[in-house]
């Protein structure tokens, strides 16, 4: 027996049951990002008893899962924000700046506010930056005129009331991305509420949904819910039909592809994506503008002592989503502990599960199963998919109350 | 700086306490991201390694109706199945403290 262990055994079975204190000199863990994958990969590693600052520059998270709905008048945007008093609460240490250098060398993490924090590991979870480059006529300044909503907050705010304010008759475009993208069925789902509304409340209105792709997540899905509930409402143009977008003119409120000007009265304009800045100041983005890690540990492949998690990795067959953030933190964090033990971390496996509704109490979903093979996240085969196509109504509504249910529960469990 | 990570593996590991610093098996910790208590997926933590075990293999087997979950279970073996289930058995079952952090 380690003298380490005698001397813990001795002092009683009291403090066996008790949360491992951290010790005067516990490893120090620096997490960027106070999104899903960074605030739970907070919890995890100060539960693993490690001293853990997290680093986010905004003092209330505005979730981009179920924005969706806001948009469409189904949920208030107060429920979509969550402040820190959680994390605060359970002990982490908070804080609220913007990570401006990172000195991989000197493992030193450079604020706003001029200060800096030495890490024994860095664990990144920026998300995205949305690419105000990659469409002509689509910069920051246009997306005031057109909006992304794809990073929550006032963007949705703004495009909940240009719907709102829109004429009966008038036309949405909606232009999405080609892989990958944060939320690959988010755009689908926002094209299938806004249908709803025009549905309900505009029905001589239409939605064009022009994609830079032919095939989509739960496509048979959405396409087969398109057909009975919004057929004169959402005419969808893939890739071989013309539907990328080749530029905008928002002075015009024009939406060009390659084969057709559309002229909208309300675009809202989903822009190809990177991760978050940080990601390319530490180095750990490669040319894609995405980030190769490790599929066991989540560490970066460009520089060591820095992982990355949720949607700015690249985590192979794993999506960009809220709960593969939640689950890839989790993993990455029993891996930071291993690694600063000393140990070899084991073989993870990872779950997904994304739902999304086409209509209030209309639920679809798709899951999956992931492993590290062949150096990336891959399927774990057999397992996972989406919805049966020909389900009745009743697991429609089954899968709407789950998604609900999912979003209050790990919304508590991150920031609760 | 190793000495608090070693001991709460040694405390956790060996002498098989459920701390909440237990490492779950491959999967486990992708569980809690639905099944907490309140919610309609139902909360697992602390209930029965049998009855988790046998709602896997049914969900792996097609017997047992589901949503997600027969898409899910069939990603895991018996084996990873039965450990996953012991690890979620031993977790604190559902209290008034919504927060996982504190035992």
């Amino acid at each position: 027996m380690s003298p380490t262990r005698r001397a813990l055994l001795a002092t009683g079975a009291a403090f066996a049951w008790a949360r491992p204190a951290p010790a005067r000199a516990a490893a120090k863990v620096v997490v960027i990002g106070g999104g899903f994958g960074g605030a739970t990969a907070a919890r995890a590693l100060h539960s693993g008893g490690l001293d853990v600052t997290l680093v986010e520059v905004n003092s209330t998270y505005v979730s981009c899962p179920f924005s969706n709905e806001v948009i469409a008048g189904l949920q208030p945007m107060a429920a979509q924000r969550f402040g820190y008093e959680g994390l605060a609460r359970a002990g982490i240490r908070l804080v609220h700046a913007a990570a401006i250098g990172i000195d991989a060398d000197a493992r030193r993490v450079t604020l706003s506010d001029g200060t800096a924090l030495a890490y024994d590991r860095l664990v990144l979870s920026p998300g995205i930056d949305l690419r105000f480059d990659a469409i002509p006529g689509y910069d920051a300044a246009a997306a005031e005129r057109m909006p992304h909503a794809w990073k929550a907050g006032e963007q949705t705010l703004l495009l909940a009331r240009q719907l709102a304010a829109m004429p009966e008759g008038g036309t949405v475009v909606l232009a999405v991305p080609g892989n990958p993208y944060r939320c690959p069925p988010g755009p689908y789902e926002r094209a299938s509420l806004i249908a709803h509304v025009l549905k309900t409340t505009k029905p001589r209105a239409k939605l064009i949904l022009l994609d830079a792709k032919d095939t989509f997540s739960k496509q048979r899905l959405f396409q087969s819910a398109w057909k009975a509930l919004y057929p004169t409402q959402l005419e969808y143009v893939p890739l071989a039909e013309g539907g990328q977008v080749s530029a905008v003119d928002t002075d015009a409120m024009i939406v060009r592809t390659d084969f057709s000007d559309y002229k909208a009265d309300v675009a809202c304009i989903i822009p190809p994506q990177r991760a978050g800045r940080i990601a390319a100041v530490a180095g750990v983005a490669d040319r894609s503008g995405w980030c190769p890690i490790d599929p066991m540990t989540f560490e970066s492949r460009l520089v060591p002592g820095i992982h990355v998690i949720g949607d700015a990795a690249i985590a192979g067959a794993m999506p960009k989503s809220a709960f593969s953030a939640n689950a890839q933190a989790k993993v990455c964090a029993d891996a930071v502990i291993d690694l600063l033990a000393g140990r070899a971390p084991g073989t993870p496996k990872l779950i997904n599960t994304c739902y999304s509704l086409v209509a209030p109490g209309y639920g679809i979903s798709i899951a999956g199963v992931y492993h590290p093979a062949g150096g990336v996240l891959a399927d774990v085969e057999g397992a996972g998919g989406i919805s049966p196509v020909d389900a009745p109504m009743a697991l429609r509504e089954q899968e709407a109350l789950y998604a609900a249910d999912w979003y209050r529960t790990i919304t508590r469990q991150v920031f609760g | 700086m190793r000495l608090a990570v070693v001991s709460a593996w040694l405390l956790a590991g060996p002498v098989g306490l459920a701390l909440a610093t237990e490492r779950p098996p491959p999967g486990a910790s992708s569980c809690a991201g639905c099944h907490v208590e309140g919610a309609a997926m139902g909360a697992i933590d602390g209930r029965p390694a049998a009855e988790i075990a046998a709602a896997l293999a049914e969900y792996r087997s097609g017997v047992r109706p589901a949503s997600v979950m027969s898409r899910i279970a069939k990603g895991f073996s018996e084996e990873e199945s039965r450990a996953i289930a012991a690890y979620l058995s031993r977790q604190r079952p559902p209290g008034p403290e919504p927060s996982q952090e504190r035992p």
